[in-house]
């Protein structure tokens, strides 16, 4: 079937941005409203590409394939698969819900969401993306919005959090932009088509590039490219500060579908282009993923700042995911892509949640409250809810997520495993315990007249809860959507590692 | 060579004989004006420029060849450089129009050296004789030299020229004393009878590594790399913000026809330098050394550029490091080396004279060059804010603009060159992370800073925003086009060889 969803979905926002920019600036609603109209569009049209994927096939669909610079054999490749399928999904998903989050936004809003649009059209970009070229484009422009949006609508420091940003993930992409030109370059003809690249896999174990191994070198350029962006530790300092800094919609997307970024690179490049690499490098991933579950929770424990704790949290989290895929197991893998789509919506709440907290009280300090649950029920019901799923309760998405990851990972690391289950009671130590300070006690009397929750951002946060809570019931449509690609994708890495005799 | 040769060379020689006629006219046409008035010797310098790119575009160059003895090439090298120059000084004249530094005085004889300087360069990029290369060199400095000194009473201005004046003399003199050895050496002043005699091989290794450092000296000076940069900030912070902007781009670009087209014939090692495979002469490594001399312009600039906090200081020591990564390309020194950097220099000229412009437009509505007061300007001239930015991200390189495609043809032509590039490439790289914090002090200052402050609204004048759009667009579609100007930077990779 010949069509153009990708590109619509990917354009989309574009379009948008310069519709936005257009209005003139005193038109409030419509600049908002316009803005969440063309996200839930989007939105409309993710759900609808699910309805045509077929989830029993393996091999990427949709696809729009056309040369674009001949010279250098750079395509227009777009096309997604059952590992794709679902950041698609959560693009769309989050980048509708967070514009509800932007509501309060006070100034330049026309910038505002005409930057956002933009942003979201980056995402997307990366996900749908199947030419190396194209996705370092949009990897890149997608930093351009991020930095204004953090630098002229963030907290206190934005300015230093914004260029920290910046200078960490440009720092990133030259790598990947070396590793990408090295990649080019030792293919035979030389392409940046991904799964051309893939299929030569075997090419880049042979070669040598700076008198070692090529896929090694390249691997190791690519790793710290994508690592900035998961934040593997100890690349993850931008991290914290960026969170904290950034208005609250920003630090949703940020959260919830930029980190995943980092994670997809690996799994769409990485994993399937350099598979003997993979094998070589599974090892200290894990250790990589089980320092960022322990030292991530860790600091979330130490923080005083409601946000900077979620932020963390965020790090740890992220461990999980790095500990399922390095396992190369199907379990692992499955588990790892999951718990990216399950971080990318739990982590979005809380974000949202505390963005609620922060414009009521002006203040995160977790000690500076205390037995607000009597006075807003609601609004600590629906933390508590968060929360529990953030801590990965039976019963929410995050718990079949991690618990796959840990099946996946225990038969290969097995001690790596064992120790990174204490990340799960770390966990569980600081949610619970910033939830008792803030909403538990004695009630902090310059809070007894706090506003509820509202019905605007009730309306963002029910649909991630209720997705959380139906993946944690019935995981089996997200399960079934990834599992022919990342089965196929184990399997392949797997093989060459068998062929290679490693 | 005979009289007949000589005027049937002259047809190749059209656009210059135009130019020079050109020239002439205006200096006529100068000296039948007012004082009030004299800014129409511009507009005519203008037109005729215009006219004479036309006949440089319009130039036959399929049969690339000498003329005048071989002292000058035509070709499509020189061709597609005669055109970038062109262009600079056509929008450089167009920005002078406006600038408030050349108001109230006579204006014709700065228009009429501008001209000069082009016909300058236009025998630069062409030069195949040591004589007509120092000849033309000369004429390119003098002239510059001249032009920063223009605003004669100010102090900053004088000290600018003389400044010049005194590194330039220098570094001509030692650029002579290297073509005297050249010469001396093979007794020919032809660069490709000292090919010849050179590929022989008799030559003493130390000599020709002498003369490699002193002609390096001569030209790097030109090019304003590290270590012949010192002139740069101080002439371009005193010279007029035009002639700063104009001398950032053109003469440089000229530099590096000159350097490109004299390594390549005189130190390259088989006797047909043809462009599959320019092999260096034995026991001269010149890439090595043009690669250590990379290294160096980039960091050295970029790393000083951060801590300027005057724009016109900054966006100097931004074009020694824009400087050090065309050196690059000379290192890789190949089909797609040579094409990178011809795209490089027209893609740095859009970019930086953008940003040059609206310096001189802040300079002209608000009377300052400091960054600190570029404050919210994206508020209070939201076009002029967002064509600064484009201009900052382009000359960071960042994606989707023209300076990222300008950058990955370079980089991509060094790791194709092989595995020795490519830390040359992380480094180039690397630089680029670091130039992002210098550019982004700017777009912080336009964006980041209270909105509160200026209530009351700029609006540059039409002519202005039209000149900075023309810049700007062609950077954000550069990536997009996929792309004529890199073909036409690709054709033009062609030399005219005896």
């Amino acid at each position: 079937m010949e069509n153009h969803l990708l590109s619509i979905v990917t354009f989309l926002p574009i379009f948008g941005a310069l519709v936005i920019a257009l209005v003139p600036k005193e038109k409030l609603d419509i600049i908002r409203w316009g803005t969440a109209a063309i996200t839930g569009l989007q939105l409309i049209l993710a759900i609808w590409i699910l309805k045509v994927f077929d989830f029993s096939s393996a091999d990427v669909q949709l696809v729009e394939h056309f040369a674009w610079i001949p010279d250098f054999n750079i395509e227009y490749f777009l096309g997604i698969d059952g590992l794709s399928a679902p950041m698609v999904l959560l693009t769309a998903l989050l980048s509708f819900l967070a514009v509800f989050s932007s509501w309060n936004i006070d100034k330049a809003h026309k910038g505002y969401f005409a930057l956002f649009l933009l942003l979201d059209a980056g995402m997307m970009g990366v996900f749908v993306s199947l030419d190396f070229f194209l996705f370092y484009i949009f990897w890149e422009v997608m930093l351009l919005p991020m930095y204004f949006l953090i630098g002229i609508w963030g907290g206190p420091q934005r300015e230093y959090a914004a260029i920290k940003f910046f200078l960490y993930t440009l720092f990133g992409s030259v790598l990947l932009l070396l590793g990408m030109l090295a990649l080019y370059f030792i293919s035979e003809p030389h392409t940046f088509n991904m799964l051309i690249l893939a299929e030569q896999s075997a090419e880049f174990g042979k070669t040598l590039l700076l008198g070692m191994n090529a896929g090694k070198v390249i691997f190791i350029l690519l790793f710290i490219g994508f690592a900035i962006k998961v934040p593997i530790f100890p690349f993850h300092t931008w991290l914290p500060l960026a969170h904290v800094e950034a208005p609250t919609a920003i630090s949703v997307i940020l959260a919830g579908v930029l980190l995943k970024m980092g994670t997809y690179g690996f799994l769409r490049i990485s994993f399937p282009v350099l598979k003997d690499a993979t094998l070589w490098f599974a090892l200290p991933l894990a250790i990589l993923g089980l320092i960022n579950v322990i030292y991530g929770a860790m600091a979330a424990l130490a923080q005083r700042d409601l946000k900077k704790m979620v932020a963390y949290s965020s790090v740890s989290h992220m461990g999980f995911v790095l500990l399922g895929m390095a396992a190369l197991t199907p379990a692992g893998m499955n588990g790892a892509v999951f718990q990216m789509f399950n971080h990318g919506t739990i982590s979005a709440m809380l974000f949202m949640l505390v963005g609620v907290l922060y414009d009521r009280a002006h203040h995160r300090d977790i000690e500076g409250f205390g037995g607000i649950a009597k006075v807003v029920p609601i609004y600590a019901g629906v933390t508590a809810l968060a929360f529990f799923a953030g801590l990965g309760l039976p019963g929410f998405s995050g718990f079949i997520s991690e618990a796959l990851c840990f099946i996946g990972a225990f038969p290969v690391f097995t001690w790596i495993t064992i120790f990174a289950t204490v990340g799960i009671v770390l966990n569980a130590g600081y949610f619970l315990w910033a939830y008792q300070r803030v909403f538990m006690g004695e009630l902090n009397s310059k809070y007894e007249n706090l506003e509820e929750i509202n019905n605007r951002e009730l309306f963002a946060l029910i649909p991630l809860a209720i997705v959380t809570f139906f993946l944690g019931v019935y995981p089996t449509p997200m399960l079934n959507l990834m599992s022919a690609t990342l089965n196929h994708l184990v399997e392949a890495v797997k093989t060459a590692g068998m062929v290679a005799g490693l | 060579m005979n009289l007949n040769q000589i005027v049937a060379d002259l047809s190749y020689f059209i656009p210059e004989i135009l130019l020079t006629g050109v020239l002439l006219m205006v200096i006529v046409y100068d000296l039948l004006q007012k004082a009030e008035t004299s800014i129409r010797a511009g507009y005519l310098a203008l037109g005729g420029l215009a006219l004479t790119t036309l006949a440089v575009i319009g130039q036959d160059v399929s049969s690339p060849l000498g003329i005048f003895s071989n002292m000058l090439a035509v070709d499509a090298f020189g061709r597609y450089l005669k055109i970038v120059v062109s262009v600079g000084a056509m929008l450089v004249m167009w920005i002078s129009f406006n600038s408030n530094e050349l108001k109230n005085r006579r204006v014709g004889e700065y228009y009429i050296l501008i001209l000069t300087l082009v016909l300058g360069m236009y025998f630069l990029v062409s030069a195949t004789h040591l004589l007509s290369i120092y000849i033309s060199l000369e004429m390119v400095s003098i002239m510059s030299y001249l032009l920063s000194g223009y605003l004669k009473e100010q102090m900053r201005s004088n000290e600018a020229s003389v400044k010049y004046v005194v590194f330039g003399a220098f570094s001509s003199g030692i650029l002579l004393y290297g073509f005297s050895l050249l010469y001396g050496l093979t007794g020919s002043a032809d660069i490709f009878e000292i090919q010849a005699a050179l590929a022989a091989g008799t030559a003493p290794p130390a000599l020709l590594l002498l003369i490699l450092i002193m002609v390096l000296v001569g030209f790097g000076y030109k090019i304003a790399a590290v270590p012949f940069h010192f002139w740069t900030p101080d002439v371009y912070e005193g010279a007029p913000a035009p002639i700063t902007a104009f001398l950032s781009v053109a003469p440089k670009a000229a530099g590096f026809a000159i350097i490109i087209r004299f390594f390549n014939v005189v130190f390259s090692g088989d006797g047909n330098p043809n462009l599959e495979s320019w092999s260096v002469l034995e026991n001269m490594n010149w890439q090595a050394v043009i690669g250590v001399l990379s290294v160096l312009t980039m960091t050295v600039g970029n790393v000083i550029a951060l801590q300027q906090s005057n724009i016109k200081r900054m966006l100097a020591y931004s074009s020694i490091a824009h400087a050090g990564y065309m050196l690059l390309g000379v290192v890789v020194a190949d089909q797609t080396g040579i094409s990178a950097i011809l795209y490089y220099a027209a893609i740095y000229m859009l970019m930086n004279l953008g940003a040059f412009f609206v310096v001189i437009h802040i300079k002209n509505a608000f009377d300052t060059e400091e960054i600190e007061d570029y404050k919210a300007l994206g508020y209070r001239a939201p076009l002029l804010g967002v064509f600064m930015a484009i201009f900052m991200f382009s000359l960071t390189g960042l994606p989707p603009t023209g300076g990222f495609v300008a950058k990955f043809y370079l980089f991509r032509a060094l790791i194709e060159y092989g595995d020795m590039y490519f830390y040359l490439a992380l480094i180039g790289l690397i630089n680029g992370v670091i130039s992002l914090y210098y550019y982004m002090r700017v777009v912080k200052a336009m964006y980041f800073g209270k909105m509160e402050f200026p209530k009351k609204t700029h609006q540059a004048p039409l002519n202005v925003t039209i000149l900075l759009a023309l810049l700007a667009i062609p950077l954000l579609f550069a990536w997009m086009l996929g792309d004529p100007l890199s073909a036409y930077a690709q054709h033009a990779v062609q030399f005219f060889i005896k």
